[in-house]
């Protein structure tokens, strides 16, 4: 593995010019992503902001904008048709996609062709909400936060729908016995980039969930994105692990001593209304410390 | 902002409607910014953190340098950067 | 070639089989199933070398489609009805790609009242999607016309994906001899799969698909696509006449029977235009002036060929196995065009019959033609073979509702005996 900066590779397959916002956590992804499964690779890019930004060609790859909920199937027929042409060795087909894409229009999609067995590395950056419509709630919307279909009003504050039926999308893949499955979070890039390395080795479908916050519709300076994402690390929000042919470790160290759920939550627009509510904090505190125990229970 | 090449695209295609890579660098993203990264080169021990947290690519591998042609100005570097080397500055006007 | 007997998914599955597809995505649904399972057959038995990726939804069947056609595959899909419905989006998508995908569409209808039977709705509302749509009236010409499809579609001027329609049941599970082409003059016809010439997903040359096109240039694009659809007519034509070269039969983007000296012409789509000969012939017998217009290719629609066809008659009636809710059947409207430029334009009505395949009879056809004398051509849309229209057949009024079963008593048991 990596261990520091001055070990990857300096070769880039984004060119500049990109039109994401300052400080967009996917197309950091994209690039990490790139740098480790280098030219010999077709991206297929489900709709989403990603697929916006890399308008006017920035990938130096192949890139393919789909539609909203087809990449996988897209993928398949290409896995399928190169391996028919005998052609398959020769490249890396990768998805990237969003939350919305992938938990929400896209899960019957990615479900089959997981089933299906087809070679092809998933990676899903999950911000939280359908970012490229302004900031809509998605299935992975944590309790509490403020969206635009989930405003802050008299009558009902953020998401509130029970935090127990947040889509847990690594639950979801694990269950379909996929060989590689990894939680990874946009500030831990040397982590990222060594699950992307395990998952092109695997012959089969292999997927990556991304932790990435987003400056724009979480309200928060562009600056400390990178910090957000690791705040979500360190106070247990988010935990990075891998399930490798049903074996599940933690990738990054856990602190015993984890950090208060409201230093992730403060830097946060989407979370303001809660942070003057003491009970609503201990309401997530719980939340958080309920998942954390039952995900470090799960490790093998 | 390179907007007129789709016309050059549209009428190239003879069938589907494709893009070549790199034309993307007619985009001079650095017009955004409000304030700019300035590097403090004696401070800084070259440990490529900055680089690698640079979405946009615009921190020179080999020298550090700022790509203010694309610098969106996000400040991701300046406050990953662990020996606090890089400064955010406001851009003039 | 031996003469085989085949129904219309085994001559869709074996069309595309001597056309050496390599890539096939499909989802069952009634009546295409067949189809996908016969191709299934071929690949097990090592008969057919392609892969068939078999997908949780038609959605991602055609998306498989659109995948494997963008890195060069030659590309075949099979659905109908609500199967072509949850594909809608993914058909304006592969024809804006320009991939050159063969589906098989053993027509059908649409839910709901729940109907597994043959109309034309399914294609007919997807009729404005870019694909080339051609009907098939008998199960050699789902052969002839699936296979000649991927030479069609392939054509570097066309570049488009194409449906090959065809009744469901009528034609998909009604066996007919059939005349096949061999693999050899299969194969001197047809170009070698995956060489396609279009745009691919290739590292070698990486380029950038389906990413945005602004408003001031997005009619531009239109324009190119829906120049090449128009002008596959003539492509398809050729691709036809090299066919009957071989095999003798020459497919032609209509046909017509006994137009030249009837007073009254029948115009439609698909196998009832079988029926619709054997009508023409009874009533020729007893005197009549009357033949038919069969369009085989309805996308692109062949508006010159039909208006010489058309131009002596004195009535035309178009015969739709569907409708355009609100307006007509989704076929006259076309034929109208046609009309509309001829000095002396005839009568043109519009005759709605057979949906949700309810069975098109001679007698059927032998009423239109009653119907298409009498008319006056103030009232356009006519439903001779439904119950309730003025024009069409009274409700038997002896068949009464059994009485409601009263709550809490045993009628539901079966309590009247």
């Amino acid at each position: 593995m990596v261990m520091k900066p001055k070990q990857v590779t300096c070769t880039e397959h984004l060119n500049p010019g990109n039109l994401a916002c300052a400080a967009c956590t996917e197309v950091l992804g994209f690039r990490h992503a790139l740098k480790v499964l280098g030219p010999n690779t077709i991206a297929i890019n489900g709709t989403g902001c990603l697929a916006v930004v890399m308008q006017m060609g920035v990938p130096k790859v192949p890139h393919f904008h789909v539609l909203f909920e087809n990449a996988p199937a897209v993928i398949s027929g290409i896995d399928d048709a190169l391996k028919a042409m005998g052609k398959r060795d020769e490249v890396n087909l990768l998805v990237v996609a969003g939350d919305g894409g992938t938990a929400d229009i896209g899960l019957s999609a990615l479900s089959g062709a997981i089933e299906r067995n087809q070679d092809f590395i998933y990676i899903c950056f999950d911000n939280e909400s359908y970012m490229n419509t302004g900031g809509q709630r998605s299935g992975t919307t944590p309790f509490g936060a403020r969206t635009s279909t989930t405003p802050v009003g008299r009558a009902v504050q953020g998401e509130d729908r029970l935090p127990e039926l947040r889509k847990d999308l690594m639950a979801i893949i694990a269950a379909h016995n996929i060989p590689y499955a990894a939680s990874t979070s946009i500030a831990y890039p040397l982590d990222f980039m060594e699950r992307v390395r395990k998952a092109s080795t695997v012959r089969g479908p292999s997927y990556i969930h991304c932790h990435s916050p987003c400056p724009t519709g979480w309200s928060i300076e562009s600056s400390r994105t990178v910090e957000v994402a690791r705040l979500a690390v360190e106070t247990g929000a988010v935990v990075l692990y891998e399930i490798e042919n049903g074996e599940r470790r933690l990738t990054q160290k856990i602190k015993k001593k984890r950090k208060p759920i409201r230093e992730y939550l403060a830097p946060q627009g989407r979370f303001r209304h809660l942070l003057d509510d003491p009970e609503a904090i201990e309401h997530l505190q719980q939340v958080v410390d309920r998942g954390f125990a039952a995900t470090l229970a799960s490790m093998s | 902002m390179g907007m007129e090449k789709y016309e050059a695209y549209v009428r190239r295609a003879k069938s589907s409607l494709t893009y070549d890579p790199g034309w993307s660098r007619d985009n001079h993203t650095g017009g955004w910014r409000a304030e700019r990264p300035v590097v403090d080169h004696d401070r800084c021990t070259n440990c490529l953190i900055c680089w690698l947290y640079c979405p946009d690519e615009s921190i020179d591998h080999d020298t550090i340098e700022i790509n203010y042609t694309y610098c969106k100005g996000c400040g991701l570097c300046a406050a990953e950067c662990p020996v606090d080397a890089i400064s955010m500055e406001r851009e003039a006007g | 070639m031996k003469t085989e007997f085949w129904n219309g998914n085994m001559a869709a599955a074996r069309a595309a089989q001597r056309a050496r597809v390599q890539s096939i995505a499909a989802y069952p649904i009634t009546p295409q199933t067949h189809t996908v399972e016969y191709l299934a057959k071929f690949v097990a038995d090592g008969e057919l070398h392609a892969r068939l990726t078999k997908v949780e939804s038609e959605h991602s069947a055609l998306s498989a489609c659109v995948g494997a056609s963008s890195v060069g595959a030659r590309t075949f899909t099979a659905s109908c009805s609500q199967g072509i419905a949850l594909m809608s989006e993914v058909l304006f998508f592969a024809a804006g790609l320009r991939l050159p995908i063969v589906m098989a569409v053993s027509n059908r209808t649409l839910s709901v009242p729940v109907n597994i039977w043959s109309d034309h709705q399914d294609t007919l509302v997807n009729r404005d999607t870019g694909w080339i749509q051609l009907y098939a009236a008998s199960v050699q010409e789902v052969y002839d016309l699936v296979f000649t499809a991927f030479k069609i579609a392939e054509n570097a001027d066309v570049l488009l994906p194409v449906i090959v329609a065809y009744d469901g049941f009528i034609l998909s599970h009604a066996s007919e001899p059939i005349v096949p082409i061999s693999q050899e003059e299969a194969d001197a016809f047809m170009p070698p799969p995956g060489q396609g010439t279009w745009p691919i997903l290739d590292p070698d040359n990486p380029q950038q698909f389906g990413e945005v096109l602004f408003p001031e240039w997005y009619p531009d694009f239109e324009y190119k696509k829906h120049q090449a659809l128009v002008g596959s007519l003539g492509i398809a034509a050729q691709v036809w006449r090299e066919f009957g070269a071989i095999t003798g039969r020459t497919l032609t983007p209509i046909d017509t029977w006994f137009c030249e000296d009837a007073e009254l012409l029948f115009v439609g789509i698909g196998s009832m235009m079988q029926t619709t000969r054997a009508a023409v012939l009874g009533l020729r017998a007893r005197g009549a002036k009357v033949g038919l217009v069969n369009i085989r290719s309805f996308r692109p629609f062949p508006e010159q060929e039909l208006r010489q066809a058309l131009a002596g008659a004195e009535r035309v009636v178009v015969l739709d196995r569907d409708i355009g809710y609100g307006t007509t059947g989704m076929v006259y409207p076309d034929v109208l065009r046609a009309l509309y430029a001829l000095p002396q334009r005839p009568i043109a009505l519009n005759m709605i019959i057979g949906t949700g395949g309810k069975e098109i009879t001679p007698q059927t056809i032998e009423r239109c033609f009653e119907l298409g004398l009498e008319a006056s051509g103030e009232r356009t849309v006519l439903w001779p073979d439904a119950r309730g229209p003025e024009e069409g057949i009274p409700y038997d009024e002896s068949i009464q509702l059994p009485p409601a079963p009263q709550p809490g008593g045993c009628a539901l048991n079966g309590g009247a005996g």
